[in-house]
């Protein structure tokens, strides 16, 4: 498991991206400004950053008052008044950062750069949507990865702590912290009144001295005493009455520190969740760590801030052009990073084989460096591996799967064998899961699935899913009299390719967009369906359209098939498509190519009261599934979590 | 579908086709076979038992046990049984035991024969005996002797879910207990007899752990409606009218073999008030009756049962007024099928006497069950306790995975 996929922790990811999501809209309630030069002090708490009263936002570093100003100031929505200071910021620490970086040589520049408090904070946490969040294990050393993971878990945990959840395994210091964020709350807000140069030496010179301590803590944590925690409370109230400057960026630290011990035993069971777009620290913190020249997107639908932007078509020429400087790369994961990016393998499976046979070359490339371990160096460069596939696109669930499974061979490998023969060992794993897990697993289906046809049956799938293809193209060599149709939509028309090879090989076929999909159904008989991965609670998630297909051929009581293969299968539960989803590309909506009367947008796409939504997947819920067909047999959608449950353990069992 | 629309032109072409292939010899012919073989290939003329015999073996053994035979039946019957024998020489002849007399089909016949045997007891019997016969002298032989075995007796009567199930069972037991593994293989020889006789045992055992969990939903004054004859449901029913409950039934009569009256026989020799309805008559008393008590052929991975024909319109009209639907079935009954619908099972076919010709052009529908779908199913009394039907697949995977 791979950091960035805090998969299991879902209360606290939908807590975070819930607490941001929901601001009320800028545009309307702010539209007169009360006061644009001066930081509003009484409304800012609550209007700013979408934080509610109660939730006062973690007081280290400012940023939420940064925040604050920047919305209220700007009359229109904050996305055109990011966008500058974005850019502004780009050329201020530089797109390439070598994962080796350290954070604070990249932070300096910025307090020279301008003397708005703005930017002053920006080093820290530069503010962008489309920051992709790098994990920490991509630094090489081990120590101070450590701290930055540790301080972006901990703003979703002190978010947490303020509203009042309870919070029993933080201890003592805890509930000192519990108290201390209001208290402090006002007198930064004083501060933040009339910053003088003087005074912003100061905050630069604390938080420079919180981060050195903080790392200083980090190298040693790996046993961080709960003595540690114990004490901090007692120097934070002594250091409040001094300095009530200092004070919100020396709690921070802290804090920081003192919770680390309790995340430190908290992360070997629950992974970290998931990155939050809107999370404007982490992605600040993420940013400066990317490879990537980071733009900010425009005109962000408000529900789904919370999720990297598209800016794939901006990004792809600028990193080809990089491909000479990347030394910590193997140009395998390179090349698969980019072809992800351009859209030139999609499809989970594809994607998955892509990956893990990139990941193969990389480790056949490999030699352990001295003074290291096979197996802790080995993890490190996977994961940074899997960060910058990240960048270029998210990484499916089926994929997290496939990297866990990869750490955790990796991991348990013998420590008594030799390299060679690791590698070796490792290299089989990889072939052994792409055979077994993938492309046995098809087989499997396949047979299952096609017993399901009968003659005279009409088919009816969606998009283009390499299963149902197999399927179908089987049961059309067993012989069975069938009829096939495939609904698409826009803007991907994957469905043309299917169908291409479906009549390619003599199926009769009827060729339909998902408008027509209520018409078409009543001759439909059975109805096909891919995955790019099933939840726990049954919830299919899919090709964005499969909700619409499942719920009209629900109503129309057409059994509805999913063909998933069993590593796509997720212990999460989710109820709805928002908390986790992938955005495309928005211009692939609002054009359509080769039409050049349907322009009816071209001159729109950037005002700012229009938002355009180009999600790719949604959840299917488990009401409208009558089957689903795995390589475990066919299964209903309540026993998925049976099916999860043997599959760990089944990786236990090999791994 | 009468609403189709034009591009259902393609299919009216195929449809002649289609329609070749049962030939119309007899006036109850079965409806056009809907299983892949029949209409896939009709040069490739295997001998399909479900087209040779109009009864399916399962309908038989029913009807000998419970003695409601018309002479339609019978002659059914004799004819059928005729079809089997001959088939029953071809596959001796092809199949693993051909070498001697013994015949696992002939011995699983004799096990049925006895009425208080449930199906995939005897089955298990049945392939017990194959082991005490059988010449092997490693597990590997006797495993496949056995494969072999289960293989003729299920494709003999694939209509049969519980002798499927039952089979499955046994072979699952030989091939993964483990303990087997580690012993000297005549005593791992006995040790699978032993289980075989001792699987009669917990069929019936079965049956009592079934009763005694129903008894808490039975309450006193309330109205049961049953339909078919069940087993496990009489031993409920009457578990309960020993433990003093007072309780009414109405028993539909379950045409065409007239299950509801056997059981109302049954019922009426224990004192209990019973009610014989029509089975048309289901929705007109639904509303005075508070449960639902129906038996199983099998239980499917969705959860949802096969059953005698009725169970699921009963099921449609018990939902509809949210009346609860209880299934009382063991758990050899599960089985690892899904039916996506009515008409995704291979069907066991039933005569059916009307009393009055049926001229030859009227089709009959001759399908004996039913698949009802878990969503309107409440609960299943199983002796692996009360569970609700999305469980059934969760104790199949942990069965055979």
């Amino acid at each position: 498991m791979d950091a960035r996929r805090g998969v299991r922790a879902v209360p606290k990811v939908r807590q975070v991206g819930f607490f941001t999501a929901n601001p009320p809209p800028p545009s309307r309630s702010q539209s007169v400004p009360a006061d644009s030069t001066s930081p509003p002090l009484s409304d800012s708490p609550a209007s700013g950053n979408s934080l509610s009263p109660v939730m006062i936002p973690p007081p280290r570093h400012l940023s939420d008052n940064l925040s604050h100003l920047r919305s209220a100031a700007v009359p229109v929505p904050d996305s055109s008044s990011r966008r500058p200071i974005a850019g502004e910021h780009v050329t201020v620490v530089g797109s390439y950062n070598p994962p080796d970086s350290v954070l604070g040589e990249v932070v300096s520049p910025n307090f020279s750069e301008d003397n708005s408090e703005a930017s002053t904070t920006l080093g820290w946490f530069g503010k962008s949507g489309s920051g992709k969040f790098t994990p920490g294990s991509s630094f090489p050393g081990g120590g101070f990865d450590l701290t930055t993971v540790k301080s972006e878990k901990f703003t979703a945990k002190d978010a947490k702590k303020n509203t009042g959840v309870p919070e029993t395994s933080g201890g003592v210091a805890v509930e000192a912290q519990n108290d201390i964020p209001s208290s402090s709350k006002p007198t930064k807000a004083e501060s933040k009144a009339k910053p003088t140069k003087a005074e912003r030496r100061a905050l630069q010179e604390s938080q420079r001295a919180a981060k050195a301590a903080a790392k200083g803590e980090g190298n040693k944590s790996a046993v961080a005493s709960g003595g540690a925690t114990s004490g901090k409370p007692t120097k934070q109230s002594s250091q409040k009455k001094d300095d009530p400057l200092v004070v919100s960026s020396i709690v921070g630290a802290d804090k920081k520190t003192g919770d680390r011990s309790v995340d430190k035993e908290r992360k070997k069971d629950v992974p970290p969740p998931r990155m939050q777009f809107d999370d404007k620290n982490r992605v600040g913190k993420a940013k400066k760590r990317a490879m990537f020249n980071q733009t900010e997107a425009r005109n962000r639908v408000e529900l789904f801030r919370h999720l990297p932007q598209y800016e794939h078509g901006s990004q792809l020429p600028h990193l080809e052009s990089k491909f000479f400087q990347l030394d910590s790369m193997h140009p395998a994961v390179y090349k698969v990073g980019l072809q992800y990016m351009s859209g030139y393998i999609c499809g989970g499976n594809a994607r998955c084989i892509a990956m893990l046979q990139s990941f193969q070359e990389a480790i056949k490339d490999y030699s352990t460096p001295t003074e290291k371990t096979l197996v802790r160096d080995l993890t490190a460069k996977i994961s940074s591996y899997v960060s910058f596939l990240i960048e270029c696109r998210p990484l499916s669930m089926s994929m997290g799967n496939a990297i866990r499974f990869l750490k955790s061979r990796i991991a348990n490998l013998p420590l008594t064998l030799s390299e060679s023969e690791a590698k070796a060992i490792i290299c089989k794993d990889i072939d052994q899961f792409i055979y077994e897990k993938i492309i046995l697993a098809d087989k499997v289906i396949v047979g299952h699935a096609a017993t399901k046809v009968r003659d005279g049956d009409v088919l009816l799938t969606y998009g283009s899913s390499c299963v149902v293809e197999m399927i179908m193209l089987h049961a059309h060599e067993l012989g069975k009299q069938f009829r096939v149709v495939v609904v698409d939509s826009r803007p991907k028309l994957e469905g043309q390719t299917l169908l291409r090879r479906l009549v390619a090989k003599g199926l009769s076929c009827t060729y339909t967009h998902l408008n027509a999909v209520s018409y078409i159904m009543h001759e439909v008989t059975r109805v096909f369906l891919g995955a790019s991965s099933v939840l726990s609670n049954g919830t299919v998630y899919s090709r964005v359209g499969t909700a619409c297909v499942a719920m009209v051929a629900h109503a129309f009581r057409v059994p509805v098939l999913i063909c998933c293969e069993a590593y796509k299968f997720h212990e999460r539960v989710q109820l709805d498509s928002i908390c986790s989803n992938e955005l495309g590309d928005p211009e692939a909506i609002a054009k359509v190519p080769g039409r050049k009367d349907v322009n009816y947008l071209d001159d729109r796409a950037n005002k700012e009261n229009l938002q355009l939504l180009n999600l790719m997947y949604d959840a299917t819920p488990s009401d409208y599934i009558s089957m689903i067909v795995t390589d475990y047999g066919m299964i209903p959608p309540t026993s998925v979590p049976v099916i999860v449950r043997e599959y760990r353990r089944e990786h236990l069992l090999i791994g | 579908m009468w609403w189709r629309s034009a591009s259902f032109i393609l299919d009216n072409s195929r449809n002649p086709v289609n329609d070749d292939v049962p030939p119309d010899s007899i006036t109850i012919s079965p409806p056009p076979l809907t299983d892949s073989t029949a209409a896939a290939a009709p040069t490739l003329q295997i001998p399909n038992f479900n087209r040779n015999m109009s009864m399916s073996a399962y309908y038989q053994t029913r009807a000998a046990h419970h003695g409601v035979v018309t002479s339609d039946w019978l002659a059914q019957a004799q004819e059928a049984a005729a079809a089997t024998g001959a088939v029953d020489g071809q596959e001796d002849g092809g199949g693993g035991t051909g070498g001697r007399a013994f015949s696992v089909i002939d011995e699983f016949n004799s096990w049925r024969k006895q009425p208080d045997l449930a199906e995939a007891v005897a089955a298990i019997r049945a392939l017990a005996a194959v082991i005490r016969n059988s010449e092997a002298n490693t597990m590997m032989e006797l495993e496949i002797e056995l494969k072999k075995a289960s293989d003729s007796l299920k494709s003999w009567d694939t209509t049969s879910i519980s002798l499927t199930a039952g089979c499955d069972l046994f072979m699952r037991y030989v091939t993964r207990t483990s303990a087997l593994e580690y012993e000297e293989f005549n005593s791992a020889k006995c040790r699978l007899i032993e289980r075989a006789e001792k699987f009669g045992e917990i069929s019936c055992k079965a049956r009592r752990i079934i009763a005694m969990l129903s008894q808490d939903f039975i309450f006193d004054g309330c109205t049961i409606l049953v339909h078919g004859f069940s087993r496990v449901v009489l031993e409920l029913l009457k578990t309960a009218a020993q433990n003093k409950k007072l309780f009414r039934v109405l028993c539909t009569e379950g045409r065409p073999d007239r299950t509801g009256l056997r059981l109302s026989n049954e019922l009426a020799k224990l004192d209990v008030p019973v009610k014989l309805l029509i089975d048309s008559a289901v929705a007109y008393t639904m509303d005075e009756v508070d449960m639902v008590f129906v038996g199983a052929d099998g239980v499917v991975e969705s959860g949802g049962i096969i059953n005698m024909m009725g169970t699921y319109q009963i099921a449609l009209v018990a939902h509809s007024m949210n009346k609860p639907v209880y299934v009382a079935a063991e758990s050899y009954k599960f089985a690892r099928l899904y039916p996506l619908d009515q008409k995704d099972m291979s069907p066991a076919l039933r005569p059916i006497d009307f009393g009055v010709p049926i001229p030859s052009k009227v089709e009959v529908e001759t399908s004996a069950r039913d698949y009802t779908p878990p969503q309107y199913l409440t609960l299943l009394f199983t002796d692996l306790g009360v569970l609700t039907p999305s469980v059934v697949s969760d104790e199949l995977i942990q069965l055979y995975l």
